[in-house]
C-alpha cells in the first residue's frame, strides 16, 4: 500500500493521467472487440490489463500504441491527446510478446534504433555517407553512450555485439527492454512480455520488471493472460472479459472484493467455489435448503468461497470427501456439495487430517468471508446473521 | 531389459539404409541418365574435334579452348552476354521488387496485377517473340508509330540496328523475368512478421522508406539473394529471343554465349567444338552458384 501512497504523492505535482484510455470501440466485421473500454493509468503507475486470450486486452493495448486505429473512443497519452496519431508521435515505447527484434541487428544496434531514429536526421541515417555528414558524430557518439548506459544497467553489456539469433529467450527479452526503456518515453506498454520465458525466468524477471518500472517512474500498461503476474506486478489490475473491463483496482480487493462473478471466478488458483445459494422472502439465505447463516436481497444467487475460505467442520454443509492433493505448503482437499452436486475445493494447512476418499464430511465458513452475486453475476451485499446461525447449525 | 529391443534395433540400419537405396534408386537413375551423363559426355566432346556424321574423332586436348581464345564470334558472344546480363538482372530485380511492394501494400486488385506481372513467365516465350517482333518493327510497329506521333521523326531500328539490338533484346529480358522476381518477392514479403513492423513504427520510422530500410530491406535478405542469382543464371541462359528474333544478327551485334554454341553444334556440326562453349557456359553458372552459397550465403541469414 504505500507504494502506491508514494506513487501518488509522487504524481501531485500537476502532473496527470500517464495513459487515459476513454470510451474505446473496435469491430472487427461482425464481431465487438471492445464495447466502449475506458481505463487510466495515472503517472508512475504500473497497471495490468488480465484476461482471458481472445478479451480483447492485446487489441486495446494495440490502439494505445496507435498500431490499431479504434472506430470509437480516444487516447491520451502524458496530457496530450493522441488519438489522431502516429505511434511515432505519440511518446510511448512497447514491448511486443515475440520482442520484435531486427533479426539483423545487433544488440547494440536494436537498442539504439529509437534513438537514432529521432536524434539523426534522414540525411545522418544513410548508411555510410550518414555518419561522416556535420554534426553526426557528436550525436552517434551520445547515442552509444546512451546506448552502454541502459544495457549497463540490464546487464547486457557483454551481449552487445550479438545477434538477436545469438541470444536466449531471456536475453532477447531483455534486449526488447532496453529498447523500450532508453527513450525515456511518457509511457510503457507491455504485451505479455513474459510468455515465452521459461517457469524459473519469468519469476525473475517479473521482479526486473517492477524494478525497472519503479526507477524509471513510467506509467506502464502490462498486458497479461497471467493472473500471478497481474498480482504480483501490478499497483492496480484491470480485468477484462469479452471487450468490457469488469473491475479495475488494487490486486488486494481483486482477490479479496470482486465486484463481479466472472471476475471472481478468473482471480485466484484454485478457482473460487460457487454454490447455488437462494434467499427467501424473509432474507434468509439458504444453500440448498439449508440456511447458512446469511441475509441476503431475495431471489436466486450464487455463494463464492475461497478455498482458504473452506473448512471441514462440525456442522455445515454435508460433502463428500473425493481425495487430497498434497503442494508442499498447503494441502488441497477436493470435495463434492452433496446436495448440488458441486464440486468444491478445499486449501487447508499440509499437517491438517486428511479425511478419506468418499468420507462424508460437512464444510463450514466464516459468513463475512462468503461473497454473494446475484442471477446477473454482479456482486450483492451480504450480512451475516449470527442469531440464525445458531439456530440452523446447532 | 533392453536386450530384447536393442538387438532388433541394432540391425535396423542395414535394412534402412538399403530401404532408402531402393527409394532413392529411381530418381538416382534419373540423374545418372539425364543429367551426369549427358554433363560428362559434354566434358569429354570438348576436347576431341568431333563432328556430327564424321565416322571418328581424335583427341585434341585443349585446342577447342584455345581455338575459342582467338574466335572473334566467341569473344563478340561473351560481351554481349555480359552486356545482356547487366541490363536485365538489375533491371529486373529493381522492378520486380517495386512490383512486389506496390502489389503487397495495395488493398484492390492484388490477384489480377499479380498475374498480370506473371503473365510472361507461364506464356512461351517464342510465341511471345513474335508479338514483340510486331510491337518492335520499324515500319509498323506500334512503338515507333508512337514515337513517331510524340516527333521524333526517325526512331531506331530496334531490332535490326547494332547499336540498339542488345537494349531491345534485354527489355524484352527484363518483361520476361520481372513476373518471376516478383513472385519470389511477394512470397518473401510475406514472411516478414507483421510485429517488426509495428516495432519500427512505435521506434519513430515514420516514413515508408525508413520501414523499408529497417526491416523489410534486411529480411528480404535471403530472397534477395536467391532472386539475384536466379536472375543473373536465367539471364545468361538467354537464347530463345535471340534465337526466334535475331539469329544474333545484325553483323554479331546479338550473338550470345548459347546461340554460338546452337550454331557451333548444330548449324556447322561442330559438336566439339560446342561442347568447349558449353564448358565455359557451365563454368559460369556453378561459378554464380558457388557465390551464393559460400559467398553472400552467410551474410544474409541471421542467427
Amino acid at each position: 500500500m504505500s507504494r502506491r501512497n508514494n506513487r501518488a504523492r509522487a504524481a501531485g505535482g500537476g502532473e496527470v493521467a500517464g495513459i487515459a484510455i476513454a470510451g474505446v470501440t473496435k469491430r472487427f466485421g461482425a464481431v465487438t472487440a471492445l464495447a466502449g473500454v475506458s481505463l487510466q493509468v495515472e503517472a508512475g503507475e504500473f497497471v495490468a490489463l488480465v484476461g482471458p486470450s481472445g478479451c480483447g486486452k492485446t487489441t486495446l493495448m494495440r490502439i494505445v500504441a496507435g498500431i490499431e486505429s479504434a472506430d470509437a473512443g480516444r487516447v491520451v497519452v502524458g496530457q496530450r491527446d493522441v488519438s489522431g496519431l502516429r505511434p511515432a508521435d505519440r511518446d510511448i515505447a512497447m514491448v511486443f510478446q515475440s520482442y520484435a527484434l531486427y533479426p539483423h541487428l545487433t544488440a547494440r544496434q536494436n537498442i539504439a534504433v529509437p534513438l537514432a531514429m529521432r536524434r539523426l536526421s534522414r540525411a545522418q541515417l544513410l548508411p555510410l555517407i550518414g555518419r561522416f555528414l556535420p554534426g553526426s558524430r557528436a550525436r552517434l557518439r551520445a547515442i552509444a553512450a546512451d546506448v552502454e548506459q541502459v544495457a549497463a544497467s540490464l546487464g547486457l553489456d557483454a551481449l552487445l555485439d550479438r545477434r538477436p539469433g545469438q541470444l536466449s529467450g531471456g536475453q532477447r527479452q531483455r534486449v526488447a527492454l532496453a529498447r523500450a526503456i532508453i527513450r525515456r518515453p511518457a509511457a510503457f506498454l507491455m504485451d505479455e512480455p513474459l510468455s515465452n520465458l521459461d517457469a524459473a525466468l519469468r519469476v525473475q524477471t517479473r521482479r526486473e520488471i517492477v524494478a525497472i518500472h519503479r526507477s524509471a517512474g513510467v506509467a506502464t500498461l502490462y498486458v497479461t493472460h497471467d493472473q500471478t503476474e497481474a498480482l504480483t506486478m501490478a499497483d492496480r489490475v484491470a480485468v477484462m472479459m469479452a471487450g468490457e473491463i469488469l473491475q479495475v483496482a488494487t490486486p488486494e480487493a481483486i482477490y479479496a472484493d470482486p465486484q463481479d462473478l466472472r471476475v471472481a471466478g478468473f482471480i485466484g488458483s484454485p478457482r473460487i467455489n460457487m454454490l447455488p445459494a437462494e434467499a427467501d422472502a424473509g432474507g434468509l439465505l439458504r444453500v440448498a435448503g439449508d440456511p447458512v447463516g446469511m441475509l441476503a436481497p431475495p431471489g436466486p444467487l450464487t455463494l463464492a468461497l475461497r478455498p482458504e475460505d473452506l473448512r471441514p467442520a462440525e456442522h455445515g454443509l454435508a460433502a463428500i470427501s473425493e481425495g487430497v492433493e498434497f503442494l508442499g505448503e498447503s494441502l488441497l482437499l477436493h470435495a463434492r456439495h452433496l446436495a448440488s452436486g458441486t464440486p468444491v475445493v478445499l486449501r487447508l494447512t499440509p499437517d491438517a487430517p486428511r479425511p478419506a476418499a468418499g468420507a462424508m464430511m460437512r464444510l463450514g465458513f466464516d459468513p463475512a468471508r462468503a461473497l454473494l452475486f446475484d442471477a446477473a453475476g454482479k456482486r450483492v451485499a451480504a450480512r451475516p446473521s449470527l442469531r440464525l446461525v445458531e439456530r440452523a447449525l446447532v | 531389459m533392453s536386450e530384447a529391443l536393442a538387438l532388433p534395433r541394432a540391425r535396423a540400419p542395414v535394412g534402412e539404409a538399403l530401404a532408402g537405396l531402393l527409394l532413392t534408386l529411381p530418381a538416382g537413375i534419373a540423374f545418372l541418365l539425364m543429367l551426369l551423363l549427358p554433363t560428362l559426355a559434354t566434358v569429354m566432346l570438348a576436347f576431341t574435334d568431333y563432328e556430327l556424321g564424321m565416322p571418328g574423332f581424335a583427341w585434341i586436348g585443349f585446342e577447342n579452348f584455345e581455338e575459342m581464345l582467338g574466335d572473334r564470334g566467341f569473344r563478340v558472344a561473351l560481351r554481349n552476354t555480359i552486356v545482356y546480363v547487366c541490363i536485365v538482372t538489375p533491371a529486373s530485380i529493381a522492378l520486380g521488387l517495386g512490383a512486389a511492394l506496390l502489389i503487397e501494400a495495395g488493398s484492390r486488385g492484388r490477384a489480377l496485377f499479380r498475374a498480370m506481372f506473371f503473365l510472361p513467365v507461364v506464356s512461351l516465350t517464342v510465341a511471345m517473340a513474335a508479338a514483340w517482333q510486331y510491337l518492335l518493327h520499324p515500319t509498323i510497329g506500334p512503338l515507333n508509330a508512337l514515337l513517331r506521333r510524340i516527333g521524333i521523326a526517325e526512331p531506331p531500328f530496334w531490332l535490326s540496328s547494332s547499336d540498339w539490338v542488345l537494349t531491345s533484346l534485354g527489355a524484352i529480358g527484363v518483361w520476361e523475368n520481372l513476373g518471376y522476381n516478383m513472385v519470389l518477392f511477394l512470397a518473401g514479403l510475406t514472411a516478414i512478421p507483421r510485429e517488426l513492423y509495428a516495432a519500427a513504427e512505435v521506434d519513430g520510422a515514420k516514413r515508408a522508406f525508413d520501414r523499408f530500410r529497417l526491416v523489410t530491406w534486411p529480411l528480404l535478405g535471403p530472397t534477395t539473394l536467391f532472386v539475384v542469382t536466379i536472375t543473373l543464371i536465367r539471364s545468361v541462359r538467354v537464347f530463345d529471343t535471340v534465337a526466334v528474333l535475331t539469329q544474333g544478327g545484325p553483323n554479331k551485334a546479338s550473338e550470345v554465349l548459347l546461340h554460338t554454341m546452337y550454331r557451333e553444334g548444330f548449324t556447322f556440326l561442330r559438336l566439339g567444338y560446342s561442347a568447349a562453349i558449353t564448358l565455359v557456359f557451365l563454368a559460369i553458372v556453378l561459378g554464380l552458384v558457388w557465390l551464393q552459397t559460400k559467398a553472400l550465403d552467410r551474410r544474409v541469414h541471421y542467427g
